[in-house]
């Protein structure tokens, strides 16, 4: 597992990288309201917006943490947006990605160094 | 930027882990542990304590019928231990503060907006002079919800028989206490004030009941949305008249043909008698995504100028949908109307829907 400044966590399982945001990120939003998704399919270059998410309080904008093509999205967490609270870094993954180029994911944190990141 | 003021319960918000954020010169609690869905949802369903500390609370020692000057609302039919929503106007009949006003007898009791209430006192003494006496050494609490009258009953027994809109002065083991049977929720409920020094221990025993939550500004927030109620500088302001603003009901019969002496009674008669050329109204977002202040309306999917503007949007967790309140034209104002909105570049659809979203519980 990999973890950006931005709070999302990357996942790489057999080529696919699957992305969600962290426990600490979905508890600083709040509850959330509103998920949207891309489309499967979408090519996403890094720093894209890709996903916005409503909490009570504000829009925010979820960033393609790396370069590719969009496999699979959850389309549950657009259904019962609150199970991003409630499970943020399991069931509620927000979509899946074939990278361009894995290595895109070597610059990220491990899970040590997000902890120390966050304080 | 001066510094930021705390209420008598700033400790308090801390212990009980309340999220502190800047507001209105106050540092208050957005969020408490609970979150912002569930204490709306739990206002709803039992009780909910809300710290209001940072509204203005103002003695006036003069005959109700002298504030009648300053605002188009019956004060002199007020009854004693009577309250009702009042609007100071200005000239050119915009709002310059919304407020309550209580008959107390021999004086009126006033709360005020916290951002106002500079403005408001400096406006009544420039008028009334001495008799407006700002009220400093006391906290003011609300308690909303279905629960609230059992449980302030407790402390202060005779407010059982109290009815939406009466206000009456207790004496508690927590001091005096000044409540009104009124809220921000569109919940049964009370606004307590109390003295600051007893603030700290009337809020402990009214929280060590069952089901008595502490609730932040975020809940407040969507509560007061749900109940269609306006938000000072947001929904209503300087540059809105009470008949755009679909407040003509605060303005009674007395003020429209007898004492026509307030201030902007001119815009404001001819605005109820013709109409006025845009009205607040309610809209309900299709689908999830909220519409947020700020968002520009559209008539259609690809008109080129707004006509319109959200002046307040968030998620109603009661209703379970989003939720506006905005301003749009006299003639796309009736429910039913579809408008657009734009947001993050997409015009998506919301219907006008009367106000409240959800009807109010009040104790008639």
């Amino acid at each position: 597992m990999k973890f950006t400044e931005e709070h999302e966590w990357l996942d790489e399982d057999d080529g696919i990288v699957t992305v969600g945001i962290t426990a600490h990120a979905a508890e600083q939003l709040g509850d959330i309201v509103f998920v949207e998704l891309p489309d499967v399919g979408d090519e996403v270059t890094k720093d894209d917006e890709v996903v916005v998410i409503e909490s009570v309080k504000a829009a925010s904008d979820i960033l393609a943490p790396i370069d590719g093509e969009i496999v699979e999205v959850n389309e549950a967490i657009v259904a019962e947006p609150a199970k991003v609270n409630d499970d943020p870094e399991g069931e509620a993954w927000f979509f899946k990605l074939r990278p361009a180029e894995p290595s895109q994911m070597d610059d990220y944190m491990d899970e040590a160094e997000y902890k120390t990141f966050i304080g | 930027m001066s510094e930021l003021k705390r209420t008598g319960l700033y400790d308090l918000h801390l212990e009980l882990g309340g999220k502190i954020v800047p507001f209105a010169g106050w540092e208050l609690p957005v969020q408490y542990p609970m979150g912002v869905m569930k204490e709306h949802l739990h206002t709803r369903a039992a009780a909910g304590l809300f710290d209001v500390s940072h509204m203005g609370q103002v003695i006036l020692r003069c005959p109700p019928k002298a504030l009648e000057a300053l605002v188009p609302v019956d004060v002199a039919g007020l009854a004693e231990g009577r309250q009702r929503y009042g609007l100071f106007t200005d000239d050119t009949g915009g709002i310059l503060d919304d407020l309550m006003i209580a008959n107390r007898g021999d004086h009126l009791f006033l709360v005020v907006n916290a951002a106002m209430a500079d403005q408001d006192i400096a406006h009544l003494r420039a008028h009334l002079g001495n008799a407006v006496e700002p009220v400093t050494d006391r906290a003011l609490l609300a308690l909303q919800g279905p629960k609230a009258a059992s449980y302030l009953a407790q402390i202060a027994p005779p407010v059982a028989q109290m009815r939406f809109m009466d206000v009456a002065v207790i004496p508690t083991v927590h001091g005096v206490l000044w409540i009104s049977r009124s809220g921000y929720t569109g919940e049964d409920g009370f606004e307590i004030s109390v003295p600051t020094a007893n603030a700290d221990g009337f809020a402990r025993a009214l929280l060590a009941m069952e089901d008595v939550a502490p609730i932040g500004l975020g809940a407040r927030d969507s509560l007061r949305l749900e109940a269609g109620l306006c938000l000072y500088g947001s929904d209503i302001d300087s540059t809105t008249t009470p008949v755009e603003a679909d407040l003509n009901w605060a303005i009674q019969k007395s003020r429209r043909t007898e004492r026509t002496d307030f201030p902007g009674a001119a815009v404001i008669l001819d605005q109820i008698t013709n109409g006025a050329p845009r009205k607040r109204v309610g809209l309900l977002p299709e689908g999830r995504a909220p519409m947020r202040a700020g968002t520009n309306l559209f008539a259609s999917a690809d008109a080129a100028d707004p006509i319109g503007t959200i002046t307040s949007g968030a998620f109603g967790p009661s209703i379970e949908r989003p939720m506006s309140m905005g301003y749009l034209p006299a003639d796309l104002a009736a429910p039913g109307t579809t408008v657009f909105g734009e947001v993050r570049g997409k015009r998506l659809p919301a219907t006008v829907t009367p106000l409240p979203f959800r009807p109010a519980t009040y104790k008639r």
